[in-house]
């Protein structure tokens, strides 16, 4: 009977123990880590889901030190633009340096740039932008339509479920998020190569005419869809005025 | 003191000389009529004060402002009309007034305009004016300030949807899938595929109720198929034997466990009959693993099993139940039985029933049984059972509803066994019990509900699934598109489901149809599923030949797909009524089969052809005519496609193929009749012996 108190005894010490060992360990990681000097974004970036919706991947940064190599425990908060949720918005990176955080985009359609920051050791945050695409009602259909129409060729990611015909083609597609090619050219033209296939402008006849397959509307919702992810941002032509 | 006195002398003649406040503003009728003309002015000031003061007259004048500086200034407030909006569609019961501070909802000069409410409404399929804005948005459109029009009141309650689950709202009226709503298409798979309709009814406005599309298995012969130790196991946690198991987890302890192991045991009748002979070859199995192997491979077993690989990846289809521990599950004279023929267990199984000879039975049976896991019943040890767990277990079975999937002898299916789910889209707040910290609204309850069915009071029966978010968002998107106004829309909205077909082929051919279960890939008049080409006009596709010799030994048209046709090893009086019946019956009414024939087009023509097909129409990007040169994947192979479609039809697809199977991908190149002519004669003239000939 006494051993058994005597044993509960020691028991009690010990939690009290651990506990106070696990007090200082967090204490640590809200104090900025050793030597943070930079964010790197691991995955998750330019990621497109349905405005209001939660992107499929998490967000994923490293907190790496001047040496380079990553640095656990640090404190990574990241914020977005109104209505960006965050599931968790703050908190220390593992034991690999890593921060992981699901995000959910606000409800209007558009770009959203995401900050990640920690603080360096005099304190200083250290910033990381990250971007993700919220996509509207039109570019969903047009992601709906550019799957089923388009990815085939102008993906070149091969999956078992859908073959990427990219290799077999002579003429390489453009993938569509291929701003650099894409941005100058015009809707007007884009719709002309998608309505009446590539020899329209002069483009190769590898490329068929969809005008009478898809609707003006469905045409429209994949140009707008092809805007929306291009990278670099595609800027629409006409006059901006200021903001108020 | 004497301060006071002081103080007392100077207050006290006061109250003499002057009169009181009321007395000065009360004191004689005039003055009071005076006063209280005031007051009343005052009053009636309040009213216009409030209305020149409101959030829409603030949010108005702001807008102007913002207008002001722009160089489409003149026509932005041209368009503008100041005061109250309001869009009234009486047979819709809208009054929505949104666009009183919403202003530039429909201007397209505001597409560089981010700040709320002024932005442009994105580009939608239908016009605000006949819809409104509270048939997709919700709230409340009658209100005229930001809190009571977008957050919920106790006297009224509909807030606003949140953006994520907007797509229910096309759901409403739309109850076909729609391209622009892969969220809400989602949903409403994930529901039929989970059998959700099996505990809740959901009636559709159009009349009838929402039907579960999976089968869940019948109970009533189990003790022929496996043991009670894996039942004991499943039960428990089907994830544990399958991780892609769709039967969610009661959470039931391990004495519930046993005692509804014990009761589906007991409880089991044998096969009746004597079709049901267990092939003694499946004793003496042959140690030869890869034929195993290879001839679950040629089978194409995977297009509707998976089978978790080194790697932990599922890899396969998901029509059929997942492999990985079969081994564990089945009892090998019963696995053997059912490869042989599983129609006899289960006459409406989704599995053809392969013609496979006893020895390749054996084959196939050994190769599953070796999918197993040592440990995975290793520490189930059951006592036999007892007449009180019996009892028991059929007690817990019809508690927690076991027969309104499954098919028990002795137990009927419950009706109304969980809440009815026809409006909770509209369920009111009021009614529902929220868990501690959640917040209060109706998508966060749903959502919750889909995560942690019991976490929201004790005893509550509803068992877990493990969907992932995004499977929870689609799900709770379809359900709250089953609400009020879905059921109270006006008829001319409504875009129903078109009824499931229970279209049945006639005679021989539809016994041998539903026996080698081609509805499971196949679609024909609307029955079946869109794993493989819908056969409704087969009969006017392919040459009679083709089809004889594909059914003999089917060689795929797609290299690249890893779903195929299996080999059934049919005998030659089976493919003779097969191929009879389909060149039959699956004719198109829209052409005559015969009116161009198959062979004998001028080598011109087909010259002209290939010219077309390799120059002008460029289809070598998606097809093959010529294995060495072409690499085109995407559409079927052409080599030989001169024995094997019909000349008219090859004619009239190229023509227009969408109308001829909706939904194909192959675009409508509106070719001339020439053009299209000329490339069938070169396609029809891609023969099979011509090839050999050629080889040679």
């Amino acid at each position: 009977m006494r051993d058994l108190r005597i044993l509960t005894g020691f028991l009690s010490l010990g939690l009290v123990l651990a506990g106070c060992t696990r007090t200082p360990a967090s204490n640590a990681a809200s104090k900025p880590a050793r030597g943070v000097s930079a964010l790197v974004e691991v995955s998750g970036g330019k990621q497109a889901a349905a405005a209001g919706g939660m992107l499929l991947q998490p967000v994923i940064v490293q907190v790496n030190d001047d040496q380079g190599s990553a640095v656990p425990g640090a404190l990574v908060s990241i914020r977005g633009p109104r209505g960006t949720i965050f599931d968790p918005p703050t908190g220390p990176t593992d034991s690999s340096g890593q921060f992981t955080t699901n995000v959910s985009l606000g409800e209007m359609a558009g770009r959203y740039q995401l900050t990640a920051s920690a603080l360096n050791a005099v304190g200083k945050a250290i910033e990381l932008k990250v971007e993700e695409i919220a996509l509207g009602y039109e570019e969903i259909l047009g992601r709906e339509l550019s799957e089923k129409y388009c990815a085939r060729c102008h993906d070149q990611e091969s999956t078992p479920e859908r073959l990427s015909n990219y290799d077999n083609l002579a003429v390489k597609p453009h993938a569509f998020n291929e701003g650099d090619t894409l941005n100058p050219i015009s809707d007007a033209d884009l719709m002309a190569i998608i309505d009446h296939g590539g020899p329209a402008l002069n483009r190769s006849p590898l490329m068929p005419p969809y005008g009478y397959t898809l609707s003006k509307a469905e045409i429209h919702a994949l140009i707008s869809y092809i805007r929306m992810i291009s990278d670099p941002p595609y800027r629409a032509p006409g006059t901006f005025y200021a903001q108020p | 003191m004497v301060l006071g006195l002081a103080l007392e002398s100077v207050v006290e003649p006061s109250k003499h000389r002057r009169p009181s406040l009321w007395s000065q503003l009360f004191g004689d009728p005039i003055r009071a009529f005076g006063s209280l003309s005031l007051l009343l002015l005052l009053s009636l000031a309040i009213a216009p004060s409030k209305d020149h003061f409101s959030q829409w007259r603030h949010y108005q004048n702001s807008y102007l402002k913002m207008i002001r500086g722009r160089g489409d200034a003149v026509t932005l407030r041209r368009h503008f009309q100041a005061g109250i909006q309001q869009i009234w569609i009486p047979e819709l019961g809208v009054v929505d007034r949104c666009t009183t501070c919403h202003v530039g909802v429909k201007e397209a000069g505001l597409t560089d305009v981010s700040l709320q409410p002024f932005r442009r409404h994105p580009v939608m399929p239908h016009d605000i004016e006949q819809f409104g804005c509270v048939i997709c948005h919700r709230g409340q459109g009658a209100a005229t300030t930001v809190e009571e029009a977008h957050m919920s009141t106790l006297a009224w309650e509909e807030p606003m949807l949140p953006a994520r689950y907007l797509e229910s709202s096309c759901g409403q009226c739309h109850r076909a899938p729609l391209t622009g709503t892969p969220q809400l298409n989602e949903g409403r798979r994930l529901m039929a595929r989970y059998g959700c309709a099996h505990c809740h009814t959901v009636k559709l406005p159009e009349g009838g109720s929402l039907e579960a599309e999976d089968d869940a298995p019948s109970l009533s012969h189990i003790a022929e198929k496996t043991t009670r130790e894996w039942i004991y196991a499943w039960v428990k946690d089907p994830q544990a034997y399958a991780a892609t198991a769709r039967m969610p987890n009661f959470k039931l302890s391990d004495e519930e466990a046993r005692d509804i192991s014990a009761f589906l045991i007991a409880n089991s009748t044998p096969i009746s009959g004597d079709t049901f002979s267990l092939p003694t070859a499946a004793q003496n199995t042959p140690s030869d693993p890869t034929a195993g192997a290879s001839l679950y491979g040629e089978s194409f077993c995977a297009t509707c099993h998976a089978v978790q690989n080194a790697a932990g990846n599922v890899v396969g289809g998901d029509i059929g139940p997942e492999l990985t521990r079969i081994g564990n599950k089945v009892r090998p004279e019963w696995l053997a039985a059912w490869i042989k023929n599983p129609r006899v267990y289960d006459p409406l199984t989704a599995m053809p029933h392969y013609r496979f000879s006893d020895a390749q039975v054996a084959v196939l049976t050994g190769y599953l049984q070796t999918k197993s896991d040592s440990e995975f019943l290793a520490n189930v040890h059951l006592d036999p059972r007892t007449p009180e767990q019996v009892a028991h277990g059929k007690l817990l079975c019809t508690e927690y509803g076991c027969a309104s999937c499954h098919e028990i002898s002795g137990i009927k299916k419950a009706e109304n066994f969980a809440p009815e789910l026809t409006r909770i889209g509209s369920k009111p707040i009021s009614q529902l019990i929220f868990a501690a910290g959640m917040p209060h609204t109706l998508p966060a309850y749903i959502s919750g509900k889909l995560r942690q069915p019991r976490a929201f009071a004790a005893g509550l029966k509803m068992p877990q699934y493990n969907f992932t978010a995004a499977q929870i968002d689609a799900i709770t998107t379809a359900l709250l598109s089953l609400n009020e106004r879905a059921q109270t829309l006006p008829a001319r909205l409504s875009e129903p489901l078109s009824p499931a077909s229970n279209y049945q082929p006639a005679g021989r051919a539809g016994q041998l149809m539903n026996d080698l279960a081609c509805f499971s890939c196949h679609r024909i008049n609307g029955r079946g599923s869109d794993l493989a080409p819908d056969l409704t006009w087969e009969g006017s596709v392919v040459q009679g030949k083709w089809l004889e010799e594909f059914l003999r030994n089917p060689n795929t048209l797609r290299p690249a797909l890893i779903r195929r046709m299996p080999k059934f090893n049919l005998t030659a009086d089976e493919i003779a009524t097969l191929s009879d019946y389909i060149m039959t019956v699956y004719q198109t009414p829209s052409f005559d089969r015969e009116s161009m024939p198959n062979s004998g087009y001028p080598a011109v023509l087909v010259e002209e052809g290939r010219q077309l097909f390799y120059s002008k129409y460029a289809c070598q990007s998606c097809h093959i005519v010529d294995p060495k040169a072409d690499k085109g994947y995407i559409g079927p192979t052409l080599t030989e496609v001169g024995s094997r479609l019909n000349a008219t039809w090859v004619y009239h697809w190229l023509k227009d193929p969408q109308a001829l199977r909706p939904g194909t991908i192959e675009p409508n190149r509106n070719l001339t009749e020439e053009d299209a002519r000329a490339l069938t004669a070169f396609l029809m003239s891609q023969k099979e012996s011509a090839r050999q000939e050629t080889r040679k």
